[in-house]
């Protein structure tokens, strides 16, 4: 750095820079002169500019050599020069936490910040606040009531800002300013008004009246600060998000107010709010989409930008809404800034019709170089919206992604492009092959080991099905030769797929498993050893239990279950079916409007909802014997929204027995709860073993309490249930704003919504990845087939939807869409019954008035075959 | 979609950058550890220089924050919030910062002056944004509340008032400094003590914005 400011100097030919070559220990020595009298303050001034430049260079100050410094610099505060004082307040919070001691400048700083001097008051009130600790505060507590109210606006406005800061540190303390607070935010000036605004909401966040009211006063009284505005917009939007009510409170009419307000910085934040809101319906949104289109014109880029970026995320939900903006939005695709141009063309690729799809995408790729990587991740994400929504348009689509492809990017950019590839190939079957062909290229230069295993993966599910499956190989062998032992582990992985699906290509991939054999990673060789061996014994069923479908169990569960096998050493082989399962994560791809984002990598360490629940189910004694948890359900709502008590319940599925957890949230802020039991009735012949309590449910703090039930040995066939819940509890009345409760209580009930128990509680989602060799591998020992009439059901969509979500089952096969226009479509599901038996269903839907449905069951275990047809019969 | 609605917060700015034309940090303040270190923060400055130098266009999106930016002479001036950020907020501080410096430097914005005068570029912004926090808008608040003393220029070019400030500050405590101080004949700084001392009551008491 410093030789170029030598060669900058050889061209201007003077000094240009007066800090270049300053070197910290010269400085150091230099400040010795603070100590001299009298003090020149030229001299010091220059000397702490010198200072507080190196540490703005990032320069590394020792405690020791910080703290000399400091407490030399303290003698300044005998000189009154200005200027001079007001460096030693920036030297001393730039210093606050890198020398010891800082406190002992507090009375000077004191003195100042009640002096006469208005230049050194706001100034000395955030240095003192930036050294001061909760003890210290107290004694300063007096000074900073009164500077909150002090009638000079930049005293007024720093004692907030600082008292802000201080919420973190000494809540209690601050939380006694609020008087003053309110006083300040009546004041005439702008800024002071923002900044007890701003104080005023961080200490009543928490209680929501308190907050209500005092939006109620402001949006009556009105503001004159536009930053305040923005604030109160921001408050209202955040208390209308809670209440989960309509919009049709005061609260949205204030913020629809701000539309109107006569500074642009307030119109844009109401309508950025409303345009946020979740549930926002199209004849709410006009407004501001109105006033956003206004901006899109504006000769202000910031203005233009921040329209045009919302109304980017309006397109996503309404594309119909922004409509109407679609010509102003031509207008900006040349604009001279790429970010707004990209994010004009990617909004209209959102809301334009089919036809405009090919002009918009040459446009795009002729600036697509220029913009930066967070833009082209929103491009590629425009173009897998639009992709859904004209699937006809996916040649286009993919030239212009292999393109993307091949140009020079970051990771996220790389994988936004090849999860986007992904999910045009599951979406058009005809697009697979030049997908495929595309990834292929991809890999064969790709730094990106992540992505480089997640197409191997792909290509050994898709490759094989292929008509010509031969071609990939030369591919997936390239791989084994030239990559990292990630990618080599996968690339085996894949190639073992393709031998067990194609037979004609099986002895040519034995022979390369034989060279991947003497592999220097062991955890390629593991693989091809194993591998080779199913191979060689040429079944159907190893090859799917082992090659095609793999484990099906949650990682922290095998994890947990193998340390507990090691730690009790028994003859008994480990059983896999004491593993708890891997919840299939729940891909819903229509509501999925950025299928980009939302695709992020499973991560195997963090635990999943089942683990979480499984640990906390296993720290209470009475569900020890229980066995591993099977299956944990949604949260079920009991009551309805806005009631006195809140409770939700999850329905936890073991071997034997069923959990029930009940969530419970008190909202009444006048009562203690305690000795909180959910009673059940059952209506079959299930059985209540135990209650456990929550002991005490203060208010707005969740508790959880839970019933215990034993499952129905005799009959394996009652699978659903109906229990009607009340909830039991002592009510202890308290202070609402102390929160202590009287020492007499009385008992009281609450009654809830019915629980249903159905067949989906018992049946865990697995994913098989090849439902075919899934189908063989368990055999048709216990088939059974119905057929059925869905006589209320109009299409195979909806009839679809009906059977996943009655059997809780995983489709397989993408078999849960429906094409377009067919009569008859097949559904293939797989799961797991509770004790571990595996099961698929084939549902051959045929739709004439109503939908039939011909339903073949199979399963190791005939039972459960039973209980299937029987459930939906 | 990141339908998160904004925690509503005073805290705005992330950061306030100078960098000069090679992309060399002049000034940096960041308010919150977006970028813990030193190395972290240079890194995030040179790729906002390689994205902004060339192109002239005020926002752009970086690592998924806001940057606002104008550029003069060969000086980058930068404002960086959350991407969830009211842009027009965070171009208020950049245009406030701009204003002042413009003001204090007298329109003379660029490299060399900005750094004859550091001291007043640190007062600046600390008027400005106070830990993240906007602290005050009006250019012309800043300018008065940094109420630096121009002894670097010549007396014809200071205001009559910072004229009046400078010598009252130093009146009260030694005489004799002044006439070191000010570069000016004995006669002319005898001249206008007595002036000034004559006009010094009335002018703390009438002039709004003298203190």
């Amino acid at each position: 750095m410093i030789k170029k400011f030598d060669k900058k100097d050889e061209e201007s030919g003077s000094g240009s820079n007066p800090f270049q070559h300053l070197e910290k220990s010269a400085v150091l020595q230099e400040a010795r002169i603070f100590n001299e009298t009298p003090i020149n303050p030229r001299r010091c001034l220059h000397i702490l500019t010198k200072i507080i430049y190196l540490l703005n260079q990032g320069e590394h100050f020792g405690t020791t050599e910080a703290t000399e410094a400091f407490f030399a610099m303290t003698r300044l505060f005998q000189s009154n020069d200005q200027t001079l004082r007001r460096m030693c307040y920036l030297t001393i919070k730039e210093m606050a936490n890198i020398s010891e001691d800082v406190i002992i400048v507090t009375s000077s700083l004191t003195k100042d910040m009640t002096g006469k001097e208005d230049v050194y008051r706001g100034p000395a009130i955030r240095a003192l606040c930036r050294i001061t600790d909760t003890t210290m505060l107290q004694a300063i507590e007096r000074y900073m009531k009164q500077a909150i109210v002090d009638k000079v606006p930049s005293v007024s406005s720093s004692a907030l800002v600082s008292s802000l800061h201080m919420v973190k540190m000494s809540y209690d303390v601050v939380k006694r300013w609020v008087n003053e607070a309110q006083e300040a935010a009546s004041s005439d000036n702008i800024m002071v008004q923002y900044h007890a605004l701003g104080l005023l909401y961080h200490l009543r966040k928490n209680d929501r009246l308190a907050v209500t009211k005092m939006l109620n006063k402001f949006t009556k009284s009105g503001l004159k600060s536009p930053f305040a505005y923005c604030m109160l917009i921001r408050i209202a939007s955040k208390l209308l998000d809670e209440t989960e009510g309509g919009h049709d409170s005061p609260l949205f009419d204030f913020i629809e107010s701000c539309l109107r307000n006569k500074n642009e910085m307030v119109v844009y934040e109401a309508a950025s709010a409303i345009v946020h809101m979740p549930n926002c319906t199209a004849r709410e949104l006009a407004p501001a989409v109105s006033v956003l289109q206004l901006f899109c014109s504006s000769p202000k880029a910031a203005l233009r930008y921040a329209a045009v970026r919302t109304l980017n995320k309006v397109a996503m939900k309404h594309p119909s809404a922004v409509t109407a903006c679609n010509l102003d939005l031509e207008n900006l695709i040349t604009d001279s800034n790429r970010s707004i141009a990209t994010l004009a063309i990617t909004t209209l690729l959102k809301t334009g019709s089919e036809s405009s799809v090919d002009r918009l995408m040459k446009q795009i790729s002729s600036f697509v170089s220029e913009i930066s990587d967070e833009f082209k991740v929103v491009v590629v994400q425009a173009i897998s919206a639009l992709c859904q929504k004209y699937p006809r348009k996916h040649s286009v689509m993919m030239n212009f992604l292999s393109n993307m492809l091949r140009d020079d990017g970051g990771f996220e950019y790389k994988r936004a492009i090849v999860d986007c590839i992904i999910s045009i190939i599951e979406e058009n079957p005809e697009s697979k092959e030049t997908g495929l062909a595309h990834l292929c290229e991809f890999i064969e230069d790709c730094e990106h080991t992540v992505l480089a295993t997640k197409i191997l993966h792909l290509l050994g599910k898709e490759g094989p099905r292929t008509p010509q499956p031969s071609k990939y190989i030369r591919f997936i062998f390239n791989r084994v030769v030239l990559e990292s032992e990630a990618v080599r582990a996968a690339a085996v992985s894949a190639l073992a797929k393709f031998g067990a699906q194609n037979d004609d290509l099986l002895p040519s991939v034995l022979v390369l498993m034989q060279r991947c054999m003497m592999d220097s990673d062991d955890e390629v060789r593991d693989r091809a050893t194993f591998y080779m061996n199913v191979l060689q014994q040429k079944q159907k069923a190893l090859n799917a239990a082992y090659i095609f479908n793999g484990l099906s169990v949650s990682i922290p569960g095998l994890e947990k279950s193998l340390h507990q096998y090691t730690l009790e050493p028994t003859e008994k082989p480990f059983d896999m079916k004491s593993v708890p399962l891997a919840t299939t994560p729940i891909t819903d791809h229509k509501s999925d409007i950025t299928p980009v984002s939302s695709s992020k990598l499973p991560d195997k360490l963090t635990p999943s909802r089942q683990d979480i629940y499984q640990e906390q189910l296993a720290a209470i004694p009475d569900f020890q014997g229980l066995g591993p948890l099977f299956k944990s359900s949604e949260q079920v709502q009991l009551t309805e929204a806005e009631t006195e008590y809140v409770v939700r319940c999850v329905k936890h599925t073991f071997a034997g027995h069923m959990v029930f957890q009940f969530d419970c949230t008190n909202t009444l802020n006048d009562q203690l709860l305690q000795k909180v039991v959910v009673q059940m009735e059952p209506s079959e012949s299930y059985e209540v073993v135990t209650y456990i309590p929550a002991s005490s449910l203060p208010y707005s703090q969740p508790g959880s309490c839970y019933t215990l039930v034993r499952l129905p040995e005799d009959d394996p066939t009652a699978v659903s249930c109906t229990f009607s819940c009340t909830m039991k509890y002592l009510v202890k009345d308290c202070d609402p704003n102390t929160g202590e409760p009287d020492d007499d209580g009385y008992d009281d009930e609450y009654v809830l919504e019915d629980l249903e128990v159905t067949v989906a509680d018992h049946i865990q989602k697995v994913l098989k990845a090849n439902f075919g060799a899934a189908w063989e591998e368990v055999g048709d020992e216990f088939e059974k087939e119905e057929t059925f009439a869905l006589a209320s059901v109009r299409t195979l969509d909806e009839a679809v939807g009906n059977i996943i979500s009655f059997l809780g089952m995983q489709p397989c096969e993408r078999s849960d869409k429906v094409p377009e226009n067919k009569n008859s479509h097949v559904l293939f599901l797989a799961g797991v019954f509770r004790g571990g038996h595996d099961m698929l269903v084939r549902a051959r839907l045929a739709l004439a008035d109503g939908v039939t449905m011909q339903v073949t069951v199979r399963s190791g275990e005939e039972t459960v075959v039973d209980v299937i047809l029987a459930s939906v019969g | 979609m990141d339908s998160s609605i904004l925690e509503p917060s005073l805290y705005t700015v992330k950061a306030v950058l100078i960098l000069d034309n090679d992309g060399d940090r002049l000034y940096a303040k960041y308010y919150d550890d977006t970028y813990p270190t030193v190395k972290e923060q240079k890194a995030f400055e040179k790729n906002i220089f390689n994205k902004t130098h060339r192109t002239d266009s005020e926002i752009a999106l970086l690592e998924g924050l806001t940057v606002v930016y104008k550029s003069n002479i060969d000086l980058f001036f930068y404002v960086i919030g959350s991407s969830h950020e009211n842009e027009l907020m965070l171009m208020a501080v950049l245009n406030c910062l701009f204003d002042s410096l413009s003001q204090m430097l007298r329109k003379n914005v660029e490299r060399r002056a900005l750094l004859e005068n550091m001291e007043g570029l640190f007062l600046a912004v600390d008027e400005i944004v106070d830990g993240g926090v906007i602290l005050e808008s009006d250019p012309q608040q800043v300018v008065h509340r940094v109420a630096l003393r121009g002894d670097d220029v010549p007396l014809t070019e200071q205001t009559v008032t910072q004229v009046r400030k400078t010598i009252l500050a130093s009146l009260s405590s030694n005489l004799s400094y002044i006439q070191g101080e000010i570069f000016m004949s004995k006669a002319r700084a005898k001249l206008l003590q007595a002036q000034i001392l004559k006009s010094a009551s009335d002018s703390f008491s009438n002039n709004p914005i003298c203190f």
